[in-house]
């Protein structure tokens, strides 16, 4: 066990994996130089240009290429540096990478993962500042994942870097600081498995990425009060129905928490999922906590309007139990 | 490609220059400084040693003509005629701002002088500049657009697609590629192929210049030169102005992939000491040039204060202007 952070845990995933296979590569802006947030740093001394590979400011030619690669049996590492840069080269992600295998009746694999910063981060307003996951979770084909500690940071992205479909792979900017214990020797986590954070009786929360911290809080404000119990989805395609369901069973209450706009967000699946499944057993209505649907604005006192903080998500559990 | 003709510009012109660069660098310089101190929360990408070229070309500019600009688009916005004062305030995320501190530094934008927006999204201004200059053709309007990008966004999708649409509809747009010779924290030449961004200009049958971006008289009559074409119907023209940045990619970027030498060296080819050099032959007074300079510090440093008194914006203004048909509600998620 070290102390990791979100950010060295990822790294150390990536190097371990490419250590353990030659076909596995990553490429994107700036890598050579460890990359604009220094993810990759010290991995080109490593594992040398080819294998660590920068690229021109080019983010549909990265997942063109990268699409290629993978048809080919490599397993390319792809750097979109910010989401909200992937939208640059969505037709070679939702078109190519997701489609390829199905359309061409099974030839084809393509085993890339795109690592998709998200998330609010220093006041980085409208257009570096976005959570799309409900975007790729809603695409045939893809696997989408949020990691929310350290530890899963490093075996999420090595099973990613292992799972032989295209994984939309996004890291919150806020966590990279974060740090944690992590089994440096751990073997990959299992794509589509849940985590249960905190046990509880009264209601399930159910959250994932950035908000964790922020759900965590709100249990511990409730203390006393209504008991929480406490998921991280982590997988959001294929997500954890089991786990979920099985909670919401013991609690009757479900609360979905999540950084990304409210409408259309992945909340509404899982909640519209438990409404379907479990309404007979509900003690409460479903409920979801999301952004406002505005783009994220720049000033701090607006920026706030787009966050959910402990005390708001305390608030509705407190409203749900009554 | 033509190289521009050997500048000679009359005095009071250059004068007009070495006022607008100072006040750039002072802008930059404030901004820089509220950012290490923590007022100025987002990111901020300055253009101190770039300044020649937005006010070499600004000045070929009337007030209705239209700039669109990228993420480094301070110069290219003090130059196009806006207030630094809310300049500085948007960067504050004052409600004073250019955008009410909706945007912040990459979103800075002036639609009364004619600056359609800052971008956060490298290349993306490309696309708005021929966009809009497709618009006033339609409209029969005689203003022109300049679109301001670096030598990094040429590897875009964007630039190839927007030069080409710019050449077959005879487009008036004057493109600007300020090559400073990085893409954030990668040489650019490097990862782009071929004899650079004129070369790719001129293989869409799109005119280019090259021009010292450092030298902001040489800027201005090779810019004063490709404006007068693109107004009088001549099509899209390209200026590739070569320059450096003299700062990291951001303020917190420490720019280790680069020499102090090599920045050093480009130090002593920074444009405001080369016009100020120019000024002094032509006879103009050291005492002169200073005030110029104390006077744009000044300006900024008001720019500043006011920014720090200024009014936060109020909650309302961020359900405010996302759309008129299901405007959201604060009532209502
Ligand atoms: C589509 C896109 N990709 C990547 C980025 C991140 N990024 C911001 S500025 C920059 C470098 C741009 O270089 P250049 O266009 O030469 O302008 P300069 O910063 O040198 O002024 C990069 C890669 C972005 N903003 N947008």
């Amino acid at each position: 066990m070290s102390t990791l952070s979100y950010l060295e845990a990822a790294r150390l995933a990536l190097a371990q994996e490419m250590r353990r296979d030659p076909l596995v590569w990553a490429l994107g802006e700036d890598l050579g130089r460890g990359g604009i947030f220094g993810q990759y740093k010290g991995l080109i001394e490593e594992f040398g240009p080819e294998r660590i590979l920068d690229t021109p400011i080019s983010e549909a030619a990265i997942m063109g290429t990268a699409v290629g690669a993978a048809l080919v049996g490599t397993r390319p590492v792809v750097e979109m540096r910010f989401a909200d840069f992937a939208l640059c080269a969505v037709d070679e992600l939702v078109n190519q990478a997701a489609k390829a295998r199905y359309m061409f009746g099974g030839q084809g694999r393509v085993p890339l993962v795109v690592r998709q910063p998200s998330g609010m981060w220093r006041s980085s307003a409208a257009q570096h500042s976005q959570s799309l996951e409900a975007w790729y979770a809603h695409i045939p084909g893809l696997v989408v994942v949020a990691p929310a500690t350290p530890a899963d940071n490093f075996g999420l992205l090595k099973a990613a870097i292992r799972c032989e479909d295209p994984v939309v792979y996004m890291e919150h900017k806020d966590l990279w600081g974060l740090t944690g214990e992590v089994d440096e020797r751990a073997d990959p986590l299992p794509l589509g498995v849940a985590r249960r954070v905190r046990e509880g009786s009264d209601v399930t929360i159910v959250t994932w990425s950035g908000m964790l911290r922020r759900v965590e809080a709100a249990a511990e404000l409730l203390d006393g009060g209504p008991s929480a119990e406490v998921i991280d989805l982590r997988t959001l395609y294929p997500w954890d129905r089991d786990l979920v369901f099985a909670s919401v069973r013991r609690t009757g209450r479900l609360l979905v928490v999540h950084e990304a706009v409210q409408t259309g967000g992945f909340g509404a699946e899982v909640a519209a999922s438990v409404a379907e499944a479990l309404f007979d057993l509900l003690r409460a209505p479903v409920r979801r906590l999301g952004a406002p649907r505005i783009p994220v604005p720049y000033a701090p006192p607006l920026e706030e309007v787009c966050k959910i903080g402990g005390a708001e998500i305390a608030e509705a559990v407190r409203a749900m139990v009554g | 490609m033509a190289e521009a003709p050997r500048a000679n510009l009359d005095a009071e012109r250059l004068l007009a220059h070495y006022r607008m660069m100072n006040r750039i660098r002072a802008f930059e310089e404030a901004a820089e400084a509220a950012q290490k101190s923590g007022e100025v929360k987002g990111a901020i990408h300055l253009s101190i040693g770039q300044e020649a070229i937005a006010s070499g070309v600004c000045a070929n500019l009337r007030r209705s003509d239209l700039i669109a600009s990228n993420h480094r688009g301070h110069g290219h916005t003090l130059a196009k005629g806006a207030s630094p004062a809310a300049m500085m305030a948007e960067l504050f995320g004052r409600a004073t701002g250019t955008c009410h501190g909706k945007g912040g530094s990459m979103h800075i934008a002036d639609f009364d002088i004619g600056m359609l927006g800052a971008n956060g999204v490298v290349g993306a201004g490309i696309l708005i500049a021929v966009g809009a200059a497709q618009g006033l053709k339609l409209r029969r309007e005689d203003r022109i657009v300049a679109c301001f990008f670096g030598d990094g966004a040429i590897n875009r999708g964007p630039f190839l697609e927007g030069l080409n649409w710019a050449k077959i509809y005879e487009l008036p747009v004057l493109f600007v590629c300020e090559d400073n010779g990085f893409a954030a924290m990668t040489r650019t030449a490097s990862l782009s192929a071929g004899g650079g961004p004129d070369a790719r200009a001129q293989s869409l049958g799109i005119p280019a210049t090259l021009v010292d971006g450092n030298d902001v008289a040489a800027v201005d009559e090779a810019a004063r030169e490709l404006a007068q074409r693109v107004r009088g119907g001549g099509g899209p023209q390209f200026l590739l102005a070569r320059t450096y940045r003299l700062r990291g990619h951001t303020v917190t970027d420490a720019a280790g992939y680069r020499s102090a030498e090599e920045v050093a060296a480009k130090q002593r080819d920074e444009p405001i000491g080369r016009c100020a050099e120019t000024l002094l032959v032509a006879g103009r007074s050291e005492a002169e040039l200073a005030l110029i300079a104390a006077e744009a510090r000044r300006e900024m440093a008001d720019a500043v204060a006011a920014a720090r008194e200024a009014p936060w914006p109020s909650r309302a203004l961020a359900w405010a202007d996302v759309q008129d048909v299901g405007s959201p509600q604060e009532a209502r998620r």
